[in-house]
C-alpha cells in the first residue's frame, strides 16, 4: 500500500469512530429495549392487552412512587400508594398534578420500574406520560394511567415499583 | 548490539542546525524539537496541575471548611485531574515517542513532520481555553473529570470552553497518534522487521491505535453534552426520552481504553530501562508483544466496570466483572518477565533504573487494588470511595509518572550529550518514593472505612490519615523541583556522555552521537 492511502486509512478510523459514537445511541436504546435495562416500562395496544391470558392463581403487588425533577414547580402524587393485581388484567389508577404557579405550565412525567429484570413485563395501554402534559395557572388535574402485568412475568418477582419523576419541560417548548 | 550495522557517514557533515531565535521552536518541524517542546509543556502542566492538588490536600488536612469554598474545590479536582491526564501523561508520552521512535526505528524525522508541528502547538492553546474557565463567571467545571450529566450541564460559562478545550486535546492527540502510526509503518529502518522493534515502540504503537479509535468517541460524547445544552437535543435528559446512564457507558467506553493510553507507553519505557541495566536481554519479547495487544483489546470490553452501581442485569455485572479480572493475566505476564530479565542479572542500581523497579513494585500495588475494584460485590462498598482514589493514584503516578521520570533519566545523556547530576538523581527517586507512599497509602485506609472521593470535608475519624496524605503529598510536591535542577544542570553542562551512554544499552538511539546531532540516520541505517 502506498504511504498517502495508507495514511487517508488511518484519517478514516478517527472519523468512523467519531460515528460510532453517535451511534451508541440507537445500540443503547435498543439494548435497554431487550433487556429493561434502564427500567423503561413497555406499552401495548387496548386489542393486545385483551389476548392476554389471565393467571388467576397469582397476585402482584404494584407500588405507585412519584418524584420532581429539580423542584419542577407542582404537587404531583399517586391517587393509589399500592394495589394488589392478577396478571393478564388491565388496571387503571391514577396520578393527581396541581401547578403551583400562577402561569401556563408544561410537564413530562418519565416512568421507570424496579426491579429492572420487571420492566419490559409492565405494559400500558393508556397513560398521561405518553404525551407532554399541559396546566393551566394553578389548575389540578387527576391523570389516568391503565396497564396490564404480563403473566410471564417471572415467579421470582412479587413486587413492582413504578415511579413517575414529573419534569419541567417549559424550556424545551420556548 | 552487533545486529546493527550503522553508517556513520552522516556524523561528517552538520551542513543544516536549528535556526537561531525563538521563531525555531514555532516554526520547526524536526521530531527532537518538537519532542522537547513537548516535554516541556507537560513539565510545566505537571506543576500546574500539582499545585492544584497542593490546594486539594491543605483543604484536606483538617475536617471542616479553610481555605476554599466547596465549589473551587471541586473546581480544584476536575481541573487537576484534566491537566494531569491530558496535559502531563499524554503529552509526556508523545514527547518521548517524537525524540525516541525515529531514532529507534532508523528513521531521519517523523513520518508527517508539519502535522508534528500543528499537533504540539494547538495543545498550548486548548490548555489556556481550559484553565481560562478559572476565571469565568460560575468558574471553571466542576463536575469531575468525568463530566458526568446533568450535574456537568448547570456548569456556568464554562462549559462550552471546556468543550471546546476537550475538542482540541483530542485533535492534537489524534493527530499525534495517526503521526506516530504512519511513521512505524513506513519509516522503519531496512531489516527493522515488527518483531524486532524495541518495546517502547510497540508499546507506542498499539496505544495510537487506541488514541484514534476512542478519541473520536469522547469528542462524540462531549458535543452530545453541548447540543444537549444549547441546540435543544434530549441524548441525556430523561424529560426528552433520553438517558444520563448513557452518557456514562459512552464515557468510559472511550475511558477505559484511555487508561491504557496512559500506562502502555510506560510499560514500554520500563522494557526498555530493566534489560539495560540488568545486562540482559527482554526476558520473553514475544509474550510481551502479544500481552499488550491483548491489554489493548480488552480494554475495548471491560468500561461497565467504572459503573457496576448503576444497577445493570446480574449477566451484565459478571460479564464486565470477569472480563476486567481477565486483563490480570497478560498485565502479570508482563511483570513475571520484567523480574525474569533481572533474574541472574549483573544488576547495577542508577536513577532510571530505580524509577523502573519502582515502577515494577508499585504499578503492582496498583494493580492489585484494581482487581479488588474489580469485583462486583466488593466493588459496592468501595465505588466512588477514596480507595478508588488511591489505586488510580498508584497506577498513575509512581505508575506513569515514575516511567516518565525513568525515561527522561534514561535518555537525557542522549539527548543533552551530558550527563546528568546521579546524586540528585537518586536523592529524587527517594524522596519521590517515601513520599509518594505516605501521601497515597493512607487513602487505602479512609476509602475502606467510607470516606467518599470529591470532597471538601469529612467525617472527624478521617483526620490522621488525611493529615498524613496531606503531608506526603508536600513532600513528593516538593521533591519534583529536584527533577526540574537535575534537568536544567544536565543541559548546562556535566561529564561528557559517550554515544552508548549506558554500558548495557542495546539499539539504534545508541549508536548516534550524544548529544543526538539535529538530523539522524539520513541515510538509512541497515539492521541486520
Amino acid at each position: 500500500m502506498k504511504p498517502r492511502l495508507k495514511i487517508l486509512h488511518l484519517v478514516l478510523i478517527p472519523i468512523a469512530m467519531f460515528g460510532f459514537g453517535y451511534l451508541m445511541v440507537p445500540i443503547y436504546d435498543i439494548f435497554c429495549d431487550i433487556t429493561g435495562l434502564n427500567g423503561k416500562t413497555g406499552s401495548i395496544s387496548q386489542a393486545e392487552a385483551e389476548l392476554l391470558e389471565t393467571d388467576t392463581e397469582r397476585r402482584v403487588r404494584v407500588e405507585f412512587i412519584s418524584a420532581l425533577n429539580r423542584n419542577a414547580p407542582w404537587d404531583f402524587h399517586p391517587d393509589v400508594k399500592s394495589m394488589r393485581v392478577t396478571p393478564g388484567k388491565p388496571y387503571t389508577t391514577s396520578y393527581t398534578a396541581t401547578n403551583r404557579l400562577d402561569r401556563l405550565m408544561t410537564g413530562q412525567a418519565v416512568p421507570s420500574v424496579a426491579p429492572a429484570k420487571a420492566a419490559s413485563y409492565f405494559n400500558k395501554t393508556e397513560c398521561f406520560c405518553f404525551v407532554q402534559q399541559t396546566f393551566e395557572p394553578r389548575e389540578s388535574r387527576q391523570m389516568p394511567l391503565v396497564f396490564v402485568v404480563d403473566p410471564d412475568l417471572p415467579d421470582d418477582i412479587n413486587t413492582l415499583t413504578l415511579s413517575y419523576t414529573f419534569f419541567d419541560v417549559n424550556s424545551r417548548i420556548n | 548490539m552487533n545486529a546493527y550495522a550503522v553508517d556513520h557517514s552522516h556524523d561528517d557533515h552538520h551542513d543544516h542546525g536549528p535556526p537561531p531565535g525563538l521563531m525555531r521552536w514555532v516554526t520547526t518541524t524536526n521530531h527532537k524539537d518538537i519532542g522537547t517542546l513537548y516535554l516541556w509543556f507537560s513539565l510545566i502542566m505537571f506543576f500546574i496541575g500539582g499545585l492544584m492538588a497542593l490546594v486539594i490536600r491543605t483543604e484536606l488536612f483538617q475536617p471542616g471548611l479553610q481555605i476554599v469554598d466547596p465549589h473551587f474545590f471541586n473546581q480544584m479536582t476536575t481541573l487537576h485531574a484534566l491537566v494531569m491526564i491530558f496535559g502531563v501523561i499524554m503529552p509526556a508520552f508523545v514527547g518521548l515517542a517524537n525524540w525516541m521512535l525515529p531514532m529507534m526505528v532508523g528513521a531521519p524525522d517523523m513520518a508527517l513532520p508539519r502535522m508534528n508541528n500543528w499537533s504540539f502547538w494547538i495543545l498550548p492553546f486548548g490548555f489556556s481555553i481550559m484553565l481560562s474557565t478559572l476565571f469565568m463567571e460560575g468558574g471553571g467545571p466542576a463536575s469531575g473529570w468525568t463530566i458526568y450529566p446533568p450535574l456537568v450541564l448547570q456548569t456556568g460559562d464554562a462549559l462550552p470552553y471546556l468543550i471546546f478545550s476537550i475538542h482540541i486535546l483530542g485533535v492534537s492527540s489524534i493527530m499525534g497518534a495517526i503521526n506516530i502510526i504512519a511513521t512505524i509503518m513506513n519509516l522503519r529502518a531496512p531489516g527493522m522487521t515488527y518483531m524486532k522493534m524495541p518495546l517502547f515502540v510497540w508499546t507506542w504503537f498499539i496505544t495510537a491505535y487506541l488514541l484514534i479509535a476512542v478519541m473520536p468517541v469522547l469528542a462524540g460524547a462531549v458535543t452530545m453534552l453541548l447540543t444537549d445544552k444549547f441546540f435543544g437535543t434530549s441524548f441525556f435528559d430523561a424529560a426528552g426520552g433520553g438517558d444520563p446512564v448513557m452518557f456514562q457507558h459512552i464515557f468510559w467506553f472511550f475511558g477505559h481504553p484511555e487508561v491504557y493510553i496512559l500506562i502502555l507507553p510506560a510499560f514500554g519505557i520500563v522494557s526498555e530501562i530493566i534489560p539495560t541495566f540488568s545486562r540482559k536481554k527482554l526476558f520473553g519479547y514475544t509474550s510481551m508483544v502479544y500481552a499488550t495487544a491483548s491489554i489493548a483489546f480488552l480494554s475495548f470490553i471491560v468500561w461497565a466496570h467504572h459503573m457496576f452501581t448503576v444497577g445493570m442485569p446480574l449477566a451484565g455485572e459478571m460479564f464486565f466483572m470477569f472480563s476486567t479480572m481477565l486483563i490480570a493475566v497478560p498485565t502479570g505476564v508482563k511483570v513475571f518477565n520484567w523480574v525474569s530479565t533481572m533474574w541472574k542479572g549483573a544488576m547495577t542500581f542508577e536513577t532510571p533504573m530505580l524509577f523502573a523497579l519502582g515502577f515494577v513494585i508499585m504499578f503492582t500495588i496498583g494493580g492489585f487494588s484494581g482487581l479488588m475494584l474489580a469485583m462486583t460485590p466488593i466493588d459496592f462498598q468501595y465505588h466512588d470511595t477514596y480507595f478508588v482514589v488511591a489505586h488510580f493514584h498508584y497506577v498513575l503516578v509512581p505508575g506513569a509518572v515514575f516511567a516518565i521520570v525513568g525515561g527522561v533519566y534514561y535518555w537525557l545523556p542522549k539527548w543533552t550529550g551530558n550527563m546528568y547530576d546521579e546524586k540528585l538523581g537518586k536523592a529524587h527517586f527517594w524522596l519521590s518514593t517515601i513520599f509518594v507512599n505516605i501521601l497515597f497509602f493512607p487513602m487505602h485506609f479512609v476509602g475502606l472505612a467510607g470516606m467518599p472521593r470529591r470532597i471538601p470535608d469529612y467525617a472527624v475519624q478521617f483526620t490522621d490519615f488525611n493529615q498524613v496524605a496531606t503531608i506526603g503529598a508536600f513532600g513528593f510536591g516538593f521533591a519534583q523541583i529536584l527533577l526540574l535542577v537535575v534537568v536544567v544542570k544536565c543541559i548546562r553542562g556535566g561529564e561528557k556522555a559517550t554515544d552508548q551512554v549506558w554500558e548495557g544499552a542495546h539499539g539504534l538511539e545508541w549508536t548516534v552521537a550524544s548529544p543526538a546531532p539535529y538530523h539522524t540516520f539520513s541515510p538509512q541505517p541497515v539492521v541486520k
